[in-house]
């Protein structure tokens, strides 16, 4: 794909909120938005979905309870039972903490992977801002042009009331993924 | 909007820029170390070396160099490890329990606390590895399939609930804290100048780019983590006191124990943070990030759980006496009486009574009185832990077999030698990553430090 993109600069949360919002609202394709932060509000502004990660953490949750309960059950009563102080093989009562750490454990470790992995996230990635300040103090609106009504002057008057810093265009480098830029020429 | 609350006091105070917040917290790290840094630095890795000195020792010799004997099977290494898992308590209060709580002030002292925790776990894990006394078998604690057998672990021993609750924690806790630090890491890698800053801190970063779509994801699994954090913190302090409740030993086997415990985790690991932050504010000029208003802030969470602490004594005094028990009775007495009773009263007067200093707002916005109280707390409740374990034990059913305790120089050598590694661990982390959660304390500049009264 060989996208072409508007950019906005803004310097401040609610600048680059209200931008986006009035965007949306107008009809834009909005690609993403940059933030040094997390901006409250900025995800019912761009109109995304909400995340499906926590069925994640209560389905590996539910997972490493159940499958504790029953190792704990299998070791104590099925596979070599040890009378311990005359309690019952399977002492339930007694199994309740380790399977809630176990629990805990497992739906942590699965909702992290699952995040790193839904973002692509891994040691080693070459990370390609979009400004090298988005991590610093800048806010990036990003927009796409592709769609027949795009009107570049019309999006620049809508950057400028929210007082945008800059704006510019770019177009994507063929073959590679949203987030690789370069700089147009 | 600051200017939107002109009245009061914001929670960040100095007027940052979202640039300044950045430029402050790096600051630390990008310059060289300062000499106070290595001072400091080399003095806690002497006390490590010590530790190590000591630790290999008695693995080497059998513990039999401690001071144990018949009657008093617990002492020092146990005293140990629940003072220094109650440390770690306090950094999940506030990642965790603050967040669910929507205390914004918690984003300046988050990153620190944490990493705290993370450190007082490894050192806490140090004393039972070690009380095993042959501690490269401790992988036998571990239920995998063996040739005994399989012989399998006793799932119903709390000891061995403590094995899972303490390797979930740290673990949950390391991961929690790392999430936090990668879009911080993305910031010094973005603002690196040599090459190998850019890659150390590219590889960490995880390819982070400050895309909307993942702050969404992340500010979830945030939440998440949260969630499943705080029922984890309480969890794991709970097993700890369990690993008494469950035995018959008058003074150990009571109900009140889970909440005692709790509570005195949570006392003591704010008095270690507020020890930490006092002087970090003060070393790296972060005054306007750590304000009075977080001070005070900690020391209402201090008087608060100081105040539970101390009803959990009385009413254990209380519940002794009530139950006619002559064993439960007598164990009380003797703690507060008994040969022990210096050390009893040494917890009481740490505990108790200096912390009701906190309530006076004088007092509670003075940061060197802060920082002496704070220093307190920490002897005070190192000593309750004690108090519990030696009190019970050394007077037992049987007048013949009671005895005393004196630790020996390889114990007070270990325990000097986990606050090295603790204090190691700490100046590393202050010199090499970000003290301050930039990404978190950027999202509440010129939020109110209190809510503000309504006039118009």
């Amino acid at each position: 794909m060989n996208r072409r993109l508007f950019l906005g600069v803004f310097e401040s949360e609610d600048d680059v909120l209200g931008a986006t919002r009035e965007a949306r609202e107008e009809g834009y394709e909005i690609a993403d938005v940059f933030t040094p932060y997390a901006v409250h509000g900025l995800d019912a502004a761009m109109g995304l979905r909400p995340t499906r990660l926590p069925w994640v953490c209560f389905a590996f949750g539910l997972a490493g309870a159940v499958l504790k309960v029953w190792f704990e059950f299998w070791t104590t009563s099925v596979s070599w039972p040890v009378n311990v102080g005359g309690k019952p093989f399977n002492s339930l009562p007694a199994f309740v903490p380790i399977t809630f750490e176990v629990m805990v454990l497992l739906a942590g470790l699965s909702t992290v992977f699952a995040f790193f992995w839904t973002c692509r996230l891994f040691p080693g990635k070459q990370p390609t801002l979009v400004d090298r300040a988005v991590t610093n103090n800048r806010f990036v609106l990003v927009l796409v042009e592709d769609s027949a009504g795009f009107d570049a002057l019309a999006a620049q008057a809508l950057c400028e009331k929210h007082r945008v810093v800059h704006t510019e265009e770019r177009v994507e480098r063929p073959g590679e993924e949203l987030r690789v830029w370069k700089e147009a020429a | 909007m600051a200017s939107t609350y002109p009245v009061h006091e914001t929670l960040i105070t100095g007027d940052k820029t979202l640039k300044q917040v950045t430029e402050d917290v790096c600051a630390p790290i990008e310059r060289g170390p300062t000499w106070l840094w290595w001072a400091g630095f080399l003095v806690s890795v002497s006390a490590l070396l010590l530790g190590i000195a000591a630790v290999s020792y008695q693995v080497a010799t059998g513990i039999g160099t401690w001071g144990l004997n018949r009657t008093v099977g617990w002492a020092f290494d146990i005293t140990n490890f629940v003072f220094w898992i109650g440390i770690g308590h306090a950094g999940t209060l506030i990642s965790a329990i603050l967040f669910l709580f929507r205390q914004k002030w918690r984003t300046s002292i988050n990153r620190s606390a944490e990493a705290m925790t993370i450190f007082a776990v490894m050192c806490a894990g140090i004393f039972p590895l070690i009380h095993m006394g042959r501690p490269w078998l401790a992988y036998w604690v571990l239920p995998y399939p063996n040739y005994r057998g399989s012989l399998w672990v006793n799932f119903r021993s709390p000891l061995l609930w403590d094995v899972f609750a303490i390797s979930t924690y740290f673990t949950i806790s390391a991961v929690f804290w790392f999430l936090g630090l990668v879009p911080d890491l993305a910031t010094i890698r973005d603002r690196a100048t040599t090459k190998l800053r850019k890659s150390i801190f590219g590889l960490f970063s995880l390819g982070w780019d400050g895309s909307n779509r993942t702050w969404m994801r992340y500010e979830m699994v945030y939440l998440l983590l949260a969630g499943l954090a705080t029922p984890l913190v309480l969890s794991v302090h709970t097993i700890v006191s369990f690993d008494f409740a469950t035995s018959v030993i008058p003074g150990w086997h009571t109900t009140i124990f889970p909440p005692y415990f709790v509570a005195g985790a949570v006392f003591s690991g704010f008095g270690m943070v507020l020890t930490l932050m006092l002087v970090t504010r003060k070393v790296l000029r972060f005054e306007d990030y750590i304000t009075i208003g977080h001070i005070e802030a900690m020391c209402k969470i201090i008087i608060a759980t100081g105040s539970i602490v101390g009803l959990a004594y009385s009413t254990e005094f209380f519940i002794a006496w009530y139950s006619a028990n002559e064993y439960e009775r007598f164990v009380f007495f003797n703690r507060a009486l008994g040969p022990f009773a210096w050390a009893y009263w040494t917890m009481v007067s740490c505990n108790v009574i200096t912390p009701q200093l906190l309530w006076f707002k004088k007092i509670r916005t003075n940061p060197a009185i802060v920082f002496v109280l704070s220093l307190v707390v920490n002897v005070g409740m190192w000593f309750e832990r004690f108090v519990i374990i030696v009190t019970s034990l050394h007077r037992d059913y049987l007048p013949s077999s009671w005895a005393d305790y004196t630790p020996t120089l390889i114990e007070v050598s270990t325990l000097v030698g986990s606050f090295g590694l603790f204090f190691t661990c700490f100046f590393l982390f202050a010199r090499f990553l970000p003290m301050i959660a930039m990404g978190e304390v950027k999202g509440v500049l010129g939020h109110p430090g209190r809510m503000p009264h309504v006039h118009e």
